[in-house]
């Protein structure tokens, strides 16, 4: 186990291209830390190069202390999960995952041992004698989980390890991975262009845009937060609403409501003539449906509704408007630059599951004031974060995961104790007990 | 597809592959009739006898033939060997480095291939005479691996790039050196690509017949092609035709068995599994 630091790093392409572009980035020992971004934004080369097989063009690579940018992948003891896992097809599940084990010459019991340990946290035991090519998806991702998990690695490297699993599948090896991390106490270092992923997995998430980080943060800071458009653009599904907003006196003007700046905001987005108003879906509501006391924090307004979309647990609406030319082509920028198309500006807003609000026709809602962001369309800037609410969410997060990683090693501790002396079945109590 | 449409696919099938097993029939029934009896103007021996088998393998020819079926053997085998080796190595760099003049190898490679042998071989029995190599066997060998190396390159580099290169880095990340993860798992995945080439360059080298009767003079490097030439009749108004026909039946059987045995480890798709599917 190991801490990484990046310093300054930088990878240029033979064409000049900087994939990654002065990258500076501590990644904490036993972290669980996700490099996010649209495609093309360089998390994958930046993880390639912690890993060693992408050459750094300059800066400093240091794992545990100690210096990498010149050791092969092989010295600097780091495992990989490949996007498509890579597994060896010419060889049994078992030795797959003992193939580390075999390349580093351990003893033949010493890996009989600590594959069938791994087989018990993966719950592979029944297939270590099948050949790669006759599992499932899922059973593939697992295998290649094993190989990571069955020597002693520094730090665990993910490269979007689950983008080829469907949906549900999808859903579970994500808790299984946390749950692994957790257990295993390892730094982790995960890539994915998933938001819910990156969201649900990472203590901290690291966000980049063209090989440069944007914000590197906990899930809800990026979240409540975030420092400029494209992060908050790019976290949160369905994504932030951007309206343009004009500053008169103290209240915003947009095309919907006019919405009440206090004292603090106000001074920060004063002397701009137009400007970006950020809300999330969920800061809207049917007005009929809001309650008594929240009603003063916001205003209400009336606008059309074109198209209503009910999930069963909530709904979302859609509310068209218009636009000055400058912000469409902004807004259409963004929305091209985070993989999405942008057709039309409207907003999309999240109602109450009960709500009556019919496509077609007018509606009254109701915009909490209070979490809106402000923008500015030119920089992208985010004019009204707070940094000292977003670092006190982010410390909240630290201290969260020490306490999880404490608890689930006290778990963890008990239960290899338990099954020391008889593995196989138990692998089944083992997930239950981490849990 | 029409029913009348596929009825004329199959008698299509059909008659290509009799023109292609006529001669090869023919040749068995040759190999079957008695030195009269060749000209019975029939298909079929009209008294089969193996008394053609017996002249090569036990009888006069057999001074000639089996010595030849022996240099064969070996010739072809140790040049095919080679020649799949230094073709892994050659194809590995050119599908997975970057390094310059990669175009250029694989052009003259293919310049080499296309170079007509019979205008060589002059000059090479110059050169082999004057350096002793002349009659032996890597005499042979080669000018066998210059006509086999260049489509193993090809075959093979064309296998190679059809490996994931993400199960190599895999390796080098689980702790392997170059040359371990070129060991344990490109070749093992190389495997049927590697078959490929060794059957069509043993094909190549065992049919060869300009080098086989131009570099060699006695039994001790003569191939099985150049010695079926230079059977003789029992008598000079006699033709060896018989002889002939049971040598090519016999040097065709180890062709048939490589095929046979080799096809099995030619299992296309060996990398299933490998990556996502």
């Amino acid at each position: 186990m190991a801490s990484i630091e990046m310093k300054n790093i930088v990878k240029q392409y033979g064409d000049g291209f900087p994939a990654v572009n002065d990258v500076s980035l501590d990644i904490a020992d036993g972290e669980f830390m996700i490099l996010v971004g649209p495609s093309g934004c360089g998390k994958s080369t930046l993880l390639r190069m912690i890993v060693g097989l992408e050459d750094i063009t300059s800066g400093d690579m240091v794992i545990g202390g100690k210096r990498v940018n010149d050791l092969a992948p092989r010295d600097r003891n780091l495992s990989m999960v490949f996007q498509n896992y890579a597994l060896y097809p010419h060889m049994t599940v078992y030795e797959n995952i003992a193939f580390p084990l075999r390349l580093s010459k351990t003893p033949d019991d010493e890996v009989r041992r600590r594959v069938t340990e791994a087989a018990d946290v993966l719950e592979l035991n029944e297939h270590l004698e099948r050949k790669p090519a006759n599992l499932s998806g899922g059973q593939r991702q697992r295998v290649a989980m094993g190989r990571a998990i069955v020597r002693q690695a520094e730090a665990f490297l993910f490269d979007e390890p689950l983008s080829n699993l469907d949906a549900k599948l999808r859903g579970q090896m994500r808790t299984e991975i946390s749950r692994l991390q957790r257990r295993l106490g390892i730094t982790t270092v995960y890539v994915t262009h998933d938001q819910t992923e990156a969201m649900t997995l990472g203590d901290r998430v690291c966000v980049l845009r063209k090989g440069k980080i944007q914000q590197v943060a906990s899930p809800r800071e990026l979240y409540e937060q975030p420092v400029n458009l494209f992060v908050a653009g790019f976290i949160g599904s369905p994504p932030m609403n951007f309206l343009p907003a004009t500053l008169e006196g103290d209240k915003l003007r947009t095309p919907f409501a006019e919405i009440t700046l206090d004292e603090k905001r106000l001074a920060a987005v004063q002397g701009r003539e137009l400007l970006l108003v950020g809300i999330r879906p969920e800061y809207f509501e049917d007005a009929t449906l809001v309650d008594e006391a929240k009603r003063p924090h916001g205003s209400t307004f009336r606008a059309p509704v074109d198209v209503t979309e009910w999930l069963g647990d909530s709904q979302y609406a859609y509310i068209p408007y218009e636009a000055p030319d400058s912000i469409r082509t902004e807004l259409r920028d963004l929305a091209k630059e985070l993989d999405s198309e942008e057709l039309r500006t409207q907003a999309i807003v999240s109602i109450d599951a009960t709500s009556r609000i019919r496509e077609g026709r007018e509606a009254e809602f109701w915009l909490d004031a209070r979490k809106v962001h402000v923008f500015d369309p030119e920089s992208g800037e985010n004019l009204t974060r707070d940094a000292e609410a977003g670092a006190r969410l982010t410390q909240m997060a630290v201290e969260d995961r020490e306490e999880q990683v404490q608890q689930a090693q006290r778990e963890g501790q008990t239960i290899s104790g338990e099954s020391g002396g008889s593995p196989g079945p138990s692998g089944g109590a083992h997930r239950a007990g981490a849990a | 597809m029409s029913r009348r449409e596929r009825n004329w696919w199959i008698v299509g099938g059909i008659a290509i592959v009799i023109y292609c097993l006529f001669p090869i029939a023919w040749i068995v029934s040759l190999s079957f009739k008695a030195p009269a009896d060749i000209f019975n103007g029939q298909f079929l021996p009209s008294n089969p006898t193996w008394e053609n088998y017996s002249t090569i393998i036990t009888g006069t020819a057999s001074d000639l033939f089996l010595p030849a079926l022996r240099n064969s053997f070996g010739i072809c085998l140790i040049a095919t060997a080679i020649s799949c080796i230094l073709a892994m190595f050659a194809a590995y760099a050119i599908a997975r480095l970057d390094f310059r003049g990669k175009t250029l190898i694989l052009s003259t490679a293919l310049a080499v291939a296309i170079f007509p042998v019979i205008s060589i071989v002059t000059p090479l029995f110059n050169l082999w005479r004057q350096i002793g190599l002349y009659d032996t066997w890597p005499g042979l060998i080669i000018p066998y691996l210059s006509l086999t190396l260049p489509i193993s390159i090809w075959t093979m580099s064309a296998f190679f790039r059809e490996i994931p290169w993400e199960m190599e880095q895999a390796a080098q990340v689980d702790g392997a050196t170059n040359w371990q993860a070129f060991r344990k798992v490109i070749v093992p995945l190389a495997a049927p690509g590697v078959f490929t080439t060794a059957i069509i360059a043993f094909f190549i080298a065992w049919n060869d017949f300009a080098y086989g009767i131009s570099l060699t003079s006695t039994s001790a490097a003569r191939p099985v092609p150049a010695a079926l030439g230079l059977f003789s009749g029992a008598s000079q108004f006699e033709d060896p035709t018989g002889a002939i026909a049971a040598a090519a039946v016999v040097v065709t059987i180890p062709v048939v068995v490589l095929v046979l045995l080799f096809q099995r480890r030619i299992v296309a798709g060996l990398t299933n599994g490998a990556v996502k599917g």
